[in-house]
């Protein structure tokens, strides 16, 4: 009688188990490419040197801290918003700074660091907030969706139960809206530790100048090390999230 | 009547930018333990007139009574955990259990887990679902019957005296929407809530409502009066299209079975020899006995001549009776179970099944002609 919603359930899973599967499966096949590079072409000490173990596990800390900071300013900044947006009176606010963020987006993120570099000058926090800026759209975006799609059926039959608008919010509407939203902040994760790369132009640090070192002392084996490790970083976040999405979701869903 | 357990005065509720108002200075009572039906052609504000009394909306003129006590400046929150509340679409939360479902308005009460978890048991079997089964199962298991029963249990939990219900079985299977509303109709023998329920079927309307309220454009009450004197005495041309043609079918599902006098159609008792069921058969005025069975439960009708057509045994001639009524049945029930008859009457039993009568067209056409008669008179 009620076995009906069976073989969707089943489906969904499918598709999350993929989820979780594909990525580790490339950053394995990134980091054997890696490896071929390191063990197959020809290290002299110059990019032994670039790629010196105690440089290149401080970069990733700077890219890590870089990418945290910035998704967490993100969060921060673009759930409020997205909550104030949606409810009532602020529609045109909320097309006007969706269609901003979204030209925010179009600038490259080299220009928007550069941008934040001319008023803050260089350094780790000029990075994070550049980051946010170029990241906040996801994010913001998907907190709107999420919490619009939610049934109004559900809204009204809890303002009719005698919940405040409030407790709409937080007991209704956030839960509902929780498994969009983390994918929003997914999106804005790969990007931050992806873009975290670009670091070095103002002074970030991070994985970035290793890359920079390879091209400026022509040592193409540094550069794909450098890129490859940068890609493997988002992939394992991209994984981390999907991981976090999957047990923050609401049962029942 | 006595004190009405709700007031809506000169309530009203426009909108900034319209001209007309959806709701225009309505007054209406509703007594306590009634279910008072608000219907009306789509548009005509019954919602909305249902969500100023919870104050979903809140009314820009008028004011509202709950026992005597004016409520339109009450904190709207806390009024509305005294008032339950049914929707169409039900609106189950998805994220939650059946049974947190239900415990809703109790958990915002405050009440105790011990007493909350045997008020939801309590609930779900009210509404005829199995607590073990259900209490722990998400909302996207059920099906809409079922979401709806939940629906109705939630908005009892905290067993509040009003109840509104927005089309509460209107997006139901037919089928299922007749047994949810029989189950409905029982509970609310035992319940004795006050109902105010919108629908915009008026066959919903005569079948669920003490009183109906048929509104028109801006909830202007149109009439307000029980479902036997609105059909058989619409107010005006607006009710009269409103209720559509076959008032008098309509009004069929007013009265039951035991208000039509039984038909005396000779009972044959098994074992029956067949010189007795005929000398039987001679004297009945339809030439037309039913068989019972030792219990007392019609079998067959049997009649002269197909006893004669055949050398079978007797529990073997005639047409077989398949579906009987009740005294609790409507006489529409009755016209059903009727014109599939073969014989054109239906057998009436008591709970037991045992046999009590017949009822025939001819007594149901009687019915109609001395009730529409005695309203020409008056």
């Amino acid at each position: 009688m009620t076995l009906v919603t069976h073989p969707k359930a089943q489906r969904e899973s499918l598709a999350e188990k993929l989820d979780i599967i594909v990525t580790p499966i490339f950053a394995v096949l990134l980091a054997i490419i890696g490896m071929a590079v390191w063990l197959y072409s020809d290290i002299d000490d110059t990019t032994r040197s670039i790629l010196a173990p105690e440089k290149i596990q401080g970069q990733l800390i700077d890219t890590i801290i870089l990418g945290f900071a910035s998704s967490a300013l993100v969060v921060a900044i673009a759930i409020p918003i997205g909550i104030a947006v949606t409810r009532r009176g602020l529609p045109r606010v909320k097309t006007f700074l969706v269609d901003t963020l979204g030209l925010a987006q179009a600038l490259p993120a080299y220009g928007l660091i550069v941008i934040f570099f001319s008023f803050m000058g260089s350094g780790i926090v000029t990075v994070i907030f550049a980051l946010a800026t170029f990241s906040l759209l996801p994010v913001l975006r998907n907190t709107i969706v999420g919490l619009e799609q939610v049934d109004q059926a559900v809204i009204e039959a809890g303002r009719g139960m005698g919940y405040t608008k409030r407790q709409v919010l937080l007991q209704i509407e956030l839960p509902l809206a929780v498994p969009i939203i983390i994918a929003g902040i997914r999106t804005a994760i790969v990007i931050n530790i992806g873009m975290a790369a670009l670091a070095f132009l103002v002074g970030g640090g991070g994985l970035g100048e290793t890359i920079n070192s390879g091209l400026k002392l022509d040592r193409n084996p540094a550069i794909l090390i450098g890129a490859v490790l940068v890609a493997i970083l988002a992939l394992v976040f991209d994984f981390l999230s999907a991981v976090a999405q999957r047990y923050l979701k609401p049962k029942g869903m | 009547m006595s004190e009405p357990l709700i007031r809506l005065e000169n309530v009203s509720k426009s909108y900034p930018g319209t001209d007309a108002p959806a709701v225009g200075n309505l007054t209406l009572d509703v007594y306590e333990g009634e279910v008072l039906v608000l219907v009306g052609p789509s548009g005509c504000g019954k919602s909305t007139t249902l969500r100023l009394i919870n104050r979903l909306i809140e009314p820009t003129g008028g004011r509202i009574y709950l026992h005597g006590e004016d409520v339109t400046d009450m904190d709207s929150s806390k009024l509305r955990r005294k008032i339950g509340y049914v929707i169409q679409q039900v609106g189950l939360f998805p994220h939650r259990t059946i049974a947190e479902n239900i415990a809703t308005v109790p958990k915002l009460l405050g009440w105790d887990k011990a007493k909350t978890s045997a008020r939801v048991d309590e609930l779900l079997e009210l509404v005829s679902m199995d607590p073990a089964i259900y209490r722990d199962r998400y909302p996207k298991e059920l099906s809409g019957g079922q979401a709806q029963r939940v629906g109705v249990a939630r908005a009892l939990a905290a067993d509040p005296e009003v109840l509104l219900m927005d089309e509460p079985f209107g997006a139901i299977d037919p089928i299922t929407r007749d047994r949810l509303q029989n189950e409905f109709l029982r509970l609310q023998q035992d319940l004795k809530k006050t109902i105010v329920f919108v629908t915009h079927d008026i066959d919903e309307a005569i079948k669920m409502g003490n009183r109906i309220a048929i509104l028109r454009e801006g909830s202007e009450i149109a009439q307000i009066d029980t479902p036997e004197v609105i059909l058989s005495d619409p107010a005006d041309e607006f009710v009269e299209n409103f209720l559509g043609s076959g008032a008098i079918l309509k009004g069929l599902t007013l009265k039951k079975v035991r208000d039509i006098e039984l038909h005396d159609i000779p009972a044959l008792e098994m074992p029956v020899m067949r010189d007795e069921a005929l000398k039987v058969l001679e004297n009945s005025p339809e030439k037309t006995a039913v068989l019972l069975d030792k219990n007392h439960r019609p079998l067959r009708w049997i009649s002269e001549a197909s006893l004669n057509r055949t050398t079978q045994p007797i529990e073997k001639s005639g047409k077989p009776i398949t579906i009987d009524l009740q005294p609790e049945d409507t006489l529409q029930d009755a016209l059903g179970v009727m014109l599939q008859s073969s014989v054109g009457m239906a057998v009436v039993v008591d709970r037991q099944g045992k046999y009590l009568g017949c009822c025939s067209i001819e007594s149901l056409a009687s019915l109609i002609i001395s009730d529409s008669g005695g309203q020409a008179k008056s």
